[in-house]
């Protein structure tokens, strides 16, 4: 203790200083650990990082550090404003010309053009969240209420079981000739709705999230507690409203647990399918950066993983946001 | 009374096993009059549950069946509503909501939603529960939890009542509480009541019969005893009852002498005590014997 202290006018506010200090640290050490590790983790891997690219020539340049990379980045944010300012700009000229031949005729046919500038990195960003939503509900649509009919029912189960293991570990590149060959032959359409790169990607993705989610619902719905189970067949409750009322409240953790392994399944497969099946994603967008092979393709392509990187961890989390929306259970720990 | 309400007869079940199949219940014959209280006392293992399952319809029997009002009983239903011993209430539904979903089940059609309603709150102020009504089951206590397990049941209207050890699985005070509302329950329905119990205070006290099953395999009923003792029954009086201890020892009779539990028996004869002739084990044999256990 300093003689300051000493010098106080009571040990009360002493106690109140040394009380607050106390309280202060502790704060101090949990921010630390909360924050602090993370950051001296992300410092450390950086820091790697850094002299791991400085060693690496490629036919392309120096392999990209983390200041390359920060820098596509920016440059990719400046395409994009760019681009939008282009389209504002074509949409504007349009407008005028249309008024223009109004004033003229009043009875004027006006043609109405959507602009067809190159998509930017988010426009592909956006496309890929788009086509793995679409498979990924599509997936869910088909593998919970078959999840829950192989959980209810031991020989269906029985009968599906090979066919689910067979299926389960085949990769999405052996699916996607398939798929491609399949749409081009059954979705023949004059004025198509959707893009068939988009529906081959989106149909490679949902055929391999169904099993995580099949699976998983399978078991989450034959574990439901066999009293529970009892009390539904005492009551006589009729199959949909067992399954409504008792079956799936029971079995909702496990079926997000499938949910969430299916949906980041799906994230990944999606890359690969579009970088084949060239849908205008992220994974084209990568693809023809590695084709353009300019110097800055490297930094950009690396932009574009820690991109997918984040992406991915944000739809986990928002499906665990959904998951405690829709679970009864509020106190439950969900990791 | 109607004789027989529901009559048990000739009931056995044998289950599938690897090697020959296991025959648990045996030749089970029971008639039961309506508004009769009736416990079934035994060891573990001796297929109590077995026969509550088949009567509630959750099991089927081998041979034999059982007949409820003059109609052969061959899957569950709601007339044969089941207390289970660890309440079984649907965790995500709040206290009103799991007595609700028996309720809308079996008075669909029969009942508005304003007789519902009162109907479920009678129930629930049959076993005082009615404070509790939003309340999720995590958020009561264990006696709590099995009180409104027996208002879901009783809001069943079922003819025949099954209890899996009620009380099996809360504290002596608790357990206590609960048979007295159960009695005072039954004075004002007059249910028809099967139950399981370990409990031979619990069966004296709530039973007017009281069903004892020998040890499986292939168990069955080896005494019926009778409770002659008048109603409303009061726990501190009989305590000095004559004829209460006396029918407690009755039944303590029929399951440590006549009906030694298996356990006991298998613990005996690993002890190298002969249990037909205790006076041939010397006392300082065993002694001997459990030293050199220690020892080892």
């Amino acid at each position: 203790m300093s003689a300051g202290e000493h010098t106080a006018p009571s040990s009360d506010a002493l106690a109140g200083v040394a009380g607050t200090r106390f309280n202060w640290e502790k704060h101090v050490n949990r921010l630390l650990q909360v924050i602090g590790l993370p950051l001296i983790g992300i410092a450390v891997f950086l820091m790697i990082w850094q002299m791991g690219a400085a060693s690496i020539q490629t036919s392309l340049g120096q392999f990209p550090g983390p200041a390359q990379v920060w820098d596509q980045a920016g440059t990719l944010v400046q395409e994009h404003i760019r681009e939008r300012e282009k389209a504002g700009e074509f949409y504007e000229r349009q407008e005028v010309r249309n008024a223009k031949k109004l004033e003229k005729n009043p009875d004027a046919s006006i043609k109405w053009r959507d602009y067809t500038g190159k998509s930017t990195f988010f426009d592909q960003i956006f496309t890929s969240l788009y086509t793995v939503a679409v498979g990924f509900i599509l997936a869910s649509l088909i593998a919970i209420p078959v999840g829950i009919a192989c959980g209810l029912n031991e020989s269906f189960y029985r009968a599906c079981n090979p066919i689910i293991q067979v299926f389960k570990p085949v990769s999405p590149l052996a699916w996607l000739p398939l798929v491609t060959m399949v749409v081009s032959a059954v979705y023949t359409s004059e004025d198509p709705l959707f893009d068939k790169s988009f529906l081959n990607s989106a149909f490679t993705v949902a055929l391999c999230c169904l099993w995580p989610t099949l699976i998983n619902t399978t078991v989450g719905v034959s574990s439901v507690d066999k009293d529970l189970v009892n009390v539904s067949r005492v009551m006589a409750l009729p199959t949909l409203t067992h399954i409504r009322r008792i079956v799936l409240p029971s079995a909702i953790p496990m079926i997000f647990t499938g949910l969430r392994l299916s949906l980041a399944t799906g994230w990944m497969v999606l890359i690969a399918a579009e970088m084949l099946a060239q849908n205008p994603g992220l994974g084209k967008f990568i693809w023809d950066e590695f084709q353009n092979g300019s110097s800055n393709s490297l930094g950009r392509i690396m932009v574009a993983v820690v991109v997918i990187g984040l992406t991915g961890f944000a739809l986990d989390k928002l499906m665990l946001i959904l998951q405690k929306r829709v679970s009864w259970d509020k106190h439950a720990t969900l990791r | 009374m109607q004789e027989n309400y529901l009559d048990i007869s000739g009931v056995g079940i044998e289950f599938p096993t690897d090697e020959a199949p296991f025959r648990a219940l045996q030749d089970i014959n029971l008639k039961i009059s309506r508004g009769e209280f009736i416990s079934l006392i035994g060891h573990s293992g001796c297929g109590k549950s077995t026969l509550l399952n088949i009567v509630a319809g959750l099991e089927n029997a081998t041979e034999g069946g059982v007949i409820l009002e003059g109609k052969e009983v061959d899957e569950p239903g709601p007339d044969r509503a089941v207390v289970f011993q660890h309440h079984a209430l649907m965790p995500w539904l709040t206290v009103y909501e799991n007595v609700e979903l028996a309720v809308r089940q079996v008075f669909k059609g029969k009942k508005n939603r304003a007789e519902m309603r009162e109907w479920i709150e009678h129930n629930l102020r049959l076993v005082h529960m009615e404070h509790a009504v939003g309340k999720l089951p995590a958020e009561i206590s264990g006696g709590m939890k099995q009180r409104v397990g027996i208002a879901r049941c009783l809001a069943m209207q079922p003819k025949v009542l099954l209890m899996d050890e009620p009380f099996g699985a809360l504290d002596a005070l608790t357990r206590a509480h609960l048979q007295d509302s159960l009695m005072d329950i039954q004075a004002e329905v007059g249910n028809t009541v099967i139950m399981i119990t370990h409990d031979v205070d619990e069966a004296v006290l709530l039973s007017d019969r009281i069903v004892m099953m020998t040890n499986g395999p292939a168990a069955t009923i080896g005494e019926v005893l009778k409770i002659e003792l008048e109603r409303p029954r009061d726990r501190l009086a009989l305590a000095e009852d004559a004829g209460f201890n006396h029918h407690r020892q009755q039944v303590l009779n029929f399951l440590y002498a006549k009906q030694k539990n298996p356990e006991t028996l298998k613990q005996e004869a690993a002890l190298g005590v002969a249990q037909e002739s205790p006076a041939l084990a010397t006392p300082r044999a065993t002694e001997n014997k459990l030293s050199s256990e220690q020892a080892a």
